[in-house]
């Protein structure tokens, strides 16, 4: 009998339980499109990452950043030049550290060891800068006569050209993790593992195009050749850097013993980054951990604010819509029942328990719930398909290169600002709205819970009647 | 079969309350047909909410076969609803989406009748009040007539010990009140159960064992000489005896 009745009821009353039903879709639907939104611009976020510090890396490592020091500052690289008298051209090539912090080599070693940690890696980001140009010196002025000038020194000057670009050691013994995986060697070939010593150099394909580089060039870095064996293109946005050449020749040509800027870690599962992180922290003291989800939080440009709305004002928004739409279809079914007074009792006067009416109202409600969780289903995944379909760009930029990540604003930094490289990194990104199971599973939970909602009040309502009402209420 | 003792029921209504029934005394014997009158407002579906254990009086007792039906928990209460009493209303009260069967069947739900035997009770029940053609058919695609035949068979189906009817012909014209009452009588001949009956029409009045009149929620009872035949005559004026005291 119940189904019967069930049944009977929503093929009869098809309109009323289709608004019931239209409300609660309604809701689902927009928590639908609202959370694959929210997952498409975690999916734009971890592309924008994974260009960054290559596929599965779940953290780096670098030197906490201090402010510099006496000692430190005199690291920085310096530019001689001659003003002799002709002002002929002259050039001057210096590599620096980026950031000019740097880690020991045995780091990677400590990081590996720790639990949680499913490979590690180091590496060194250098910039390279060129000046050249022409320098001519002043000449004197002025005899410090009387009515005069004290004299000083006029018209020296220089005619100079800056160039940089960056430069990645990467450890060819380590080829399936750092920066260079976002890329792929789209001609020539990647580093062998037995390349430690060589000068071999892999060139990313923006720079070779500007700088009209092709493989089987050499490349002059501080005065020495580096073959280049292969181009590399960024999967997406800009690559890690401009020339990628082995790890212990870049610390031999910048001069850094056996320094890296930036380990690169992969955890055995991503449950565990957080415990990897503190482990790190506490065994290698004074160096910077950056999560990806710490990472992510610097992505800004339209991609941030998009996922900062879809986070926040996109979800509230649903869950208001939800409770709006678990309210209206609560006071509906509510109201139905009142319209069916007499119906029910009656049936309560014909011997019915106050708990099988109730559990009809119930049922009645959740085939509801369903109906609108099947239509807000449908609903959602037809809107998220045409968010993938129309695939909105959004741009994202990162606020610094890697390796400062998190760098505060030290002072005394002047000049460095050129070297760091602070130049945001910007990002074309095809928003998607994938809807996946989980999504799905949870607009059920929703359409069930609105269902239950629902039925609450109008079960409430049932269960209050009085069978006398079967008599009361003559039409 | 009934014993009620200074049934009062009260409806608080605002500020002031109604005496909807004021100190009913009453004693109604097995098979017997009683037929209740009175003006509207008098309290006569009061009483039979009583009888029927749809409401439980303010104070006195409802006693069926010595069981107090105000006293009496509120499951327990259904569950005798369910097998001892059928109610036919002035408004049909059919539930209009389910069909003539199903409704019928409804009666059965609370028994916990297995479904074919529910179904075949509720053909014949419907077969037995001349609808056995309209089985599928909905309460809105039947008449008036029709309709409360369809009750009468919900109420019947279960064989109760009581049927309660609450002017069961109040809502039809008059070519449908005469099939009503004709199934009514029917069974009223046929079969051992008593009737509580609201009616306003005094033809049926004249074939009752006893008629009361309820009036500002006080009841009097006057007995009713059959003579064989069925021409009703009233004779002995309060002879069953005012249950008023
Ligand atoms: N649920 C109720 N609440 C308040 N007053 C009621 C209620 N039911 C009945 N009454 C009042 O009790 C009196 C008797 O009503 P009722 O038994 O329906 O009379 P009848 O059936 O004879 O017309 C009337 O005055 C009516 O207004
Ligand atoms: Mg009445």
């Amino acid at each position: 009998m119940f189904l019967t009745y069930l049944r009977r009821e929503l093929r009869r009353r098809g309109k009323a339980a289709l608004v019931v039903a239209s409300g609660l879709a309604l809701g689902i639907a927009l928590v639908i499109v609202v959370s694959s939104v929210s997952t498409g611009m975690k999916r734009a976020q971890d592309e924008v990452l994974e260009s960054l510090y290559g596929l599965g890396t779940d953290m780096t490592v670098t030197k906490a950043q201090q402010p510099p020091e006496e000692e430190e500052r005199s690291r920085r690289p310096r530019f001689r030049f001659d003003a002799g008298q002709g002002g002929e051209e002259q050039s001057n090539e210096r590599l620096a550290v980026q950031g000019f912090q740097t880690l020991g080599a045995d780091t990677v070693g400590t990081i590996a060891e720790q639990d949680g940690v499913a490979a590690a890696v180091g590496g060194l980001s250098l910039n390279s800068v060129t000046v050249d140009g022409e320098f001519t010196p002043g000449e004197p002025r002025g005899r410090g006569g009387p009515g005069e000038p004290a004299g000083g020194v006029e018209g020296g000057g220089a005619d100079f050209r800056v160039d940089t670009y960056t430069l990645y050691g990467t450890d060819v013994r380590t080829p399936g993790l750092g920066p260079l995986t976002s890329s792929a060697i789209t001609d020539g070939r990647g580093f062998q593992e037995d390349e430690t010593g060589a000068d071999v150099a892999v060139v990313d394909s923006a720079h070779a195009r500007s700088e009209d580089i092709a493989v089987g060039d050499i490349l002059d870095i501080t005065g020495t050749g580096f073959e280049v064996v292969g181009i590399a293109t960024a999967d997406s946005g800009q690559p890690a850097a401009q020339v990628y050449i082995p790890l212990e020749r870049a610390q031999e040509l910048a001069d850094a013993g056996d320094a890296i800027t930036t380990v690169y870690v992969r955890a055995t599962d991503s449950q565990r980054i957080e415990d990897v992180e503190s482990a790190v922290l506490k065994e290698v003291p004074g160096t910077t951990v950056t999560t990806s989800a710490d990472l992510a939080k610097t992505v800004s440009g339209s991609l941030g604010t998009a996922a900062d709305l879809a986070e926040g004002v996109g979800r509230w928004l649903s869950y208001a819509v939800l409770a709006a739409a678990f309210l209206v279809a609560g006071l509906l079914t509510s109201s139905a029942v009142g319209r069916r007074v007499r119906e029910f009792g009656t049936l309560k006067a014909l011997g019915w328990r106050s708990g099988r009416v109730t559990r009809q109202v119930m049922g009645e409600s959740l085939a509801n719930g369903l109906l609108g969780g099947g239509l807000g289903i449908a609903l959602g995944c037809a809107v998220a398909y045409a968010v993938t379909v129309a695939g909105p760009t959004l741009t994202a930029s990162l606020g610094a290169a890697p390796g400062t990540a998190t760098a505060g604003p030290g002072p005394a930094r002047g000049a460095g600002r050129l070297l760091e490289q602070e130049g945001e990194r910007a990002l074309e990104i095809a928003l998607t709205a994938p809807v996946d199971l989980r999504v799905i599973a949870s607009a059920v939970a929703l359409a069930v819970a609105g269902g239950l909602v629902a039925g609450a009040f109008g079960a409430w309502r049932a269960a209050r009647l009085r069978p006398a009402e079967a008599l009361r209420r003559v039409a | 079969m009934y014993r009620l003792t200074g049934v009062t029921k009260r409806y608080a209504r605002g500020e002031k309350s109604v005496h909807a029934l004021d100190g009913v005394d009453l004693t109604v014997e097995d098979g017997e047909r009683l037929v209740v009158q009175g003006p509207t407002g008098g309290g006569k579906s009061t009483f039979l909410q009583m009888l029927g254990g749809l409401d439980r009086p303010t104070s006195g007792s409802v006693e069926l076969d010595g069981t107090d039906l105000a006293r009496l928990g509120e499951s327990k209460l259904t569950r005798l609803r369910a097998e001892r009493i059928g109610f036919v209303f002035q408004g049909f009260n059919l539930i209009p989406t389910l069909t003539a069967r199903e409704n019928v069947e409804t009666a059965l739900v609370p028994l916990g009748v297995k479904a074919a035997a529910r179904r075949r009770r509720a053909a014949e029940a419907l077969e037995s009040v001349g609808l056995g053609e309209r089985l599928g058919h909905l309460p809105g695609e039947m008449s008036g007539g029709q309709q409360q035949r369809v009750a009468i068979a919900r109420a019947l189906v279960k064989q109760p010990d009581v049927l309660l009817a609450d002017e069961p012909t109040g809502n039809l014209d008059e070519s449908m009140r005469d099939e009503v009452m004709e199934v009514l009588e029917g069974r009223w001949r046929t079969h051992g159960l008593t009737f509580v009956l609201v009616t306003h029409d005094s033809a049926i009045a004249r074939r009752a064992t006893r008629v009361a009149t309820v009036r500002n929620g006080r009841l009097t009872t006057e007995r009713v000489d059959r003579p064989e035949g069925g021409a009703a005559g009233r004779s002995g004026g309060m002879a069953g005896g005012a249950a008023r005291r």
